[in-house]
């Protein structure tokens, strides 16, 4: 199934223009009057100039009562009152739905002029216009927090699944929530399930801020300051300042100056995932916010500048693409935007097709032909990404919670920080391995990803290993290619009698939390209540291994894979088995080696001996 | 000493065999490379040369073929049993001692009996082999064929391309000290440049009679 579900029988650009015109529709019943009037003229030729007129019809709504009192009588009379009343300049179709610029300039709305004394009321006036915009943000999974994983038949998502970062927000949920695209309570000890919250309560500005200065807050159920807050020792990065206190945030400037979303307000959440920059994904971090070519060549701020949304096509607040629903193999043909069958805008086959290379000034049409082999058994990104976390920020590979609770001299907890600045140890966390630059591991990978969910049993494998989200596929399974990934390690706390990994109280002003006390049974304790898990007060530490399939941090093609890197010993794809890799022994018919090694080696011999009996033989004859 | 001259190989079996050595040396040195035996230039360079110089060896067999064909040379290659002992007994035995050759050696029959057999098998099994798997492993190579014929697996096809590449450089081995035994070191090789070859069949008899006491 495309991931994006009935979204996919549509394509996403002509969804993103239909719901602009319906939205025209919805908010501004005034211009009604002049829409229906073109109605009865000959029908605008291009949809385009119908979403051009209603756009200058909304923009002439929020002008003084008299400008939309004005009847459109005629056939010119719509595009009349655009052309008088057009306070700024519209964009056009060809500038596309989906780019640096609003389609609308919000300053002058009055909606939005203030004054809000909580974010709410920011809410409530972007939902005055945009009707379905909360029910639509309520519906996906950024909103719920959960989905469908039709592999698996299970649900999925931040509170189903254990991770082994903080391991999970139950109990965690007003630090957790800070990422929550929703306002909750700004009672630290009080969290509102996300089903039990009013549409106001969606947080529009954390996607749509584009002054950079939008933060959301935790243990304020992530809602933005509305006064000055001390930042919790520590956590300045979650904060967002390097100051001790944020001050409040100016609710009305942000809110006039909404625009779609930015590698910077999507990456204030995907970049900061599992405690800080880079931390989780590897391919994810702030370097991102303003890539080098080098770095991403589609992200690139001087070249092509894609926002996340030119991959991960959206259309009624939904977004595609996610990791709990990975598509390993797209099956088709490419899925170009616009094409009817467009089911997964995400993909590298969307945009760059199953045969991507042809002959350039690089390379022959053979050549091309024989990179286009490759990709029947080998993802796009395992050549083009060849290694993640290259932004110099560092992500972080390993962990130990088996190490957490030292504190320093002072009282406070125990930081290290290595000579490249890494941090090492913090009390409150345990031990750090980071790393840059780093080589992905490979693995068959069918896009199925079993997850361990909580309350399940951890299973380790013959090293001891837990794996958070088992890796499916295979060579044979027709359904897989060789994906590269990040594996996130960690030793974390279990319950050594069920044999199931706790859930633990990490984040909280209270004296359970893991982070105030150091104490593992009272953090386990009541994050196991809150999972409505038993514990039985037996704490071990057990290994664990989270796989991270690696997507983004797209090279130039200068800067992939050399041939070399896998037809070689011991090179990338050495433990990948099910292709033949020329070049790689593992892959030789030992028989045929030795028999042929032997027979060349026996033909020397011969020859020289032969040789030799001849030269002697001649040499006696002569003297 | 009645020598006399043979014009052996005629103009374009020269071309043919110079052209063939040429390629298959190169083919075995890029074939080496790729298989991981040999890092004397880049894999893609490699890759790409030995497609490309197996083009050319294709090539180059169609007109071997159609030129074994119209002029009857193919005839060559009959098999032979007869004299086979004597031949194996000379290469074992008497070339030590200058025996006499015992094949007679003529513009309809060039070849020894077990020329003729290394040959035939070299043509009949090796070049066979080593064409059609390296045919459907080049074809594989440059995306124009989705799957291997039969079932096969691209292993299966690559070591059997690699089995004809070992009896290759077997026969490489065999045949370039095989060379340096005619008349003098360098006989052959001069008739396969020059076409021209001195008929040994004359060798004093009496002397050859007097070293082994026949």
């Amino acid at each position: 199934m495309p991931r994006i579900g009935l979204d996919a029988r549509r394509p996403a650009g002509a969804q993103a223009r239909n719901s602009v015109a319906a939205d025209l529709h919805i908010r501004h019943g005034q211009a009604r009057a002049g829409d229906s009037s073109s109605q009865s003229t000959p029908r605008p030729r291009r949809r385009g100039q119908a979403i051009n007129v209603l756009a200058s019809l909304m923009l002439a709504a929020s002008q003084p009562a008299a400008a939309f009192a004005q009847p459109a009588a005629h056939d010119d009379a719509a595009t009349k009152v655009a052309a008088v009343t057009r306070p700024m300049s519209v964009p056009q179709e060809t500038d596309g739905y989906v780019g640096t610029r609003t389609p609308q300039d919000h300053k002058d709305f009055k909606q939005l002029q203030g004054p809000f004394t909580t974010p709410e009321q920011v809410t409530q006036a972007c939902l005055s216009c945009h009707t379905q915009a909360a029910r639509q943000v309520m519906s996906n999974i950024h909103w719920t927090w959960k989905a469908w994983d039709p592999k698996t038949k299970r649900i999925v998502g931040k509170n189903e699944v254990y991770n082994n970062f903080c391991v999970s927000p139950i109990s965690n949920e007003q630090f957790c929530t800070v990422c929550h695209i929703g306002y909750g309570s700004t009672d630290p000890n009080t969290f509102i399930p996300f089903s039990q919250r009013a549409e106001d309560r969606v947080d529009c500005l954390a996607c749509h801020d584009q002054t950079k200065t939008y933060r959301k807050i935790p243990f304020i159920g992530g809602n933005p300051a509305m006064e000055k807050i001390a930042v919790r020792p520590g956590c300045n990065e979650v904060y967002g300042t390097d100051k001790p206190y944020v001050l409040p945030e100016d609710l009305p400037q942000i809110a006039k100056s909404v625009g779609p979303p930015t590698r910077y307000t999507c990456g204030l959440c995907h970049f900061y995932g599992g405690g800080g920059d880079g931390v989780k994904h590897g391919d994810l971090d702030s370097s991102l916010d303003e890539p080098s070519h080098d770095l991403d060549v589609h992200m690139d701020a001087k070249g092509l500048n894609f926002p996340c949304q030119q991959c991960h096509q959206s259309g009624d607040h939904r977004i595609s693409g996610r990791h709990y629903t990975i598509d390993a193999v797209p099956v088709s043909d490419a899925f170009l935007r616009g094409a009817p069958h467009n089911g997964n805008a995400v993909t590298c086959q969307s945009c760059h097709s199953e045969t991507p290379h042809h002959r350039n000034d690089d390379i022959t049409a053979l050549v091309a032909g024989t990179l286009n082999m490759h990709t029947r058994d080998i993802a796009c990104q395992t050549c083009h990404i060849p290694e993640f976390a290259r932004g110099s920020l560092p992500t972080k590979l390993d962990w130990n919670y088996a190490t957490a609770g030292k504190l320093a001299p002072n009282g406070s907890p125990l930081v290290m920080v290595d000579k490249r600045g890494w941090n090492t140890y913090w009390g409150v966390k345990g031990s750090f391995a980071w790393g840059v630059n780093v080589v992905p591991d490979y693995r068959w990978f069918n896009g199925t990803e079993d997850w361990l969910h909580i309350g399940d049993k951890a299973r380790p494998d013959k090293n001891g290993v837990v794996a958070i989200n088992q890796i499916e596929g295979s060579a044979t399974d027709g359904k897989s290619r060789i994906w590269p990934f990040k594996i996130s390690r960690n030793n974390q706390p279990y319950d050594m009698k069920t044999g199931t990994l706790a859930v633990f109280h990490s984040f909280g002003f209270d004296d359970d939390a893991f982070t105030m006390a150091y104490d593992w049974k009272k953090a386990i304790t009541v994050g196991m209540k809150a999972a409505n898990l038993p514990f039985s007060g037996e704490i071990g530490f057990e290994k664990t291994a989270m796989y991270w399939p690696i997507t983004h941090m797209v090279a130039p093609k200068s800067k992939a894979l050399a041939c070399r890197d896998c037809h070689a010993n011991n090179g990338r794809l050495q433990n990948i088995d099910g292709v033949y890799i020329p070049g790689r022994a593992t892959d030789h018919q030992p028989w045929i080696e030795r028999i042929g090694l032997l027979m060349a080696a026996l033909a020397c011999v011969a020859v020289f001996l032969h040789g030799t009996i001849r030269v002697a033989m001649w040499l006696r004859r002569k003297f | 000493m009645t020598a006399h001259r043979m014009y052996l190989f005629k103009g374009f079996e020269r071309f043919w065999h110079w052209a063939q050595a040429a390629l298959i040396i190169a083919l075995l040195v890029t074939g080496f490379q790729i298989h991981g035996y040999l890092h004397w230039f880049d894999f893609s360079t490699a890759v790409q040369v030995h497609g490309y110089l197996a083009w050319a060896l294709v090539t180059l067999w169609i007109f071997a073929i159609f030129w074994h064909f119209t002029t009857g040379e193919w005839k060559q290659y009959t098999p032979t049993f007869d004299k086979i002992d004597k031949m194996i007994l000379y290469y074992i035995w008497g070339i030590f001692f200058k025996q006499r050759y015992p094949h007679h050696q003529w513009i309809r029959h060039k070849h020894n009996p077990l020329q003729r057999l290394a040959y035939l098998w070299l043509k009949l099994m090796v070049h066979p082999l080593v064409w059609v798997s390296g045919a459907l492993l080049l074809l594989y190579s440059y995306d124009w064929l989705p799957h291997m014929p039969l079932g096969l697996a691209v292993n299966e096809v690559a070591w059997a391309h690699t089995a004809a590449a070992y009896m290759l450089l077997f026969f490489l081995i065999a045949h370039l000290y095989l060379i340096t035994t005619g008349k003098t070191p360098l006989t052959y090789t001069k008739a396969m440049i020059t076409g021209w070859e001195v008929a040994r069949d004359e060798v004093e008899p009496e002397s050859v009679a007097s070293k082994t006491g026949a």
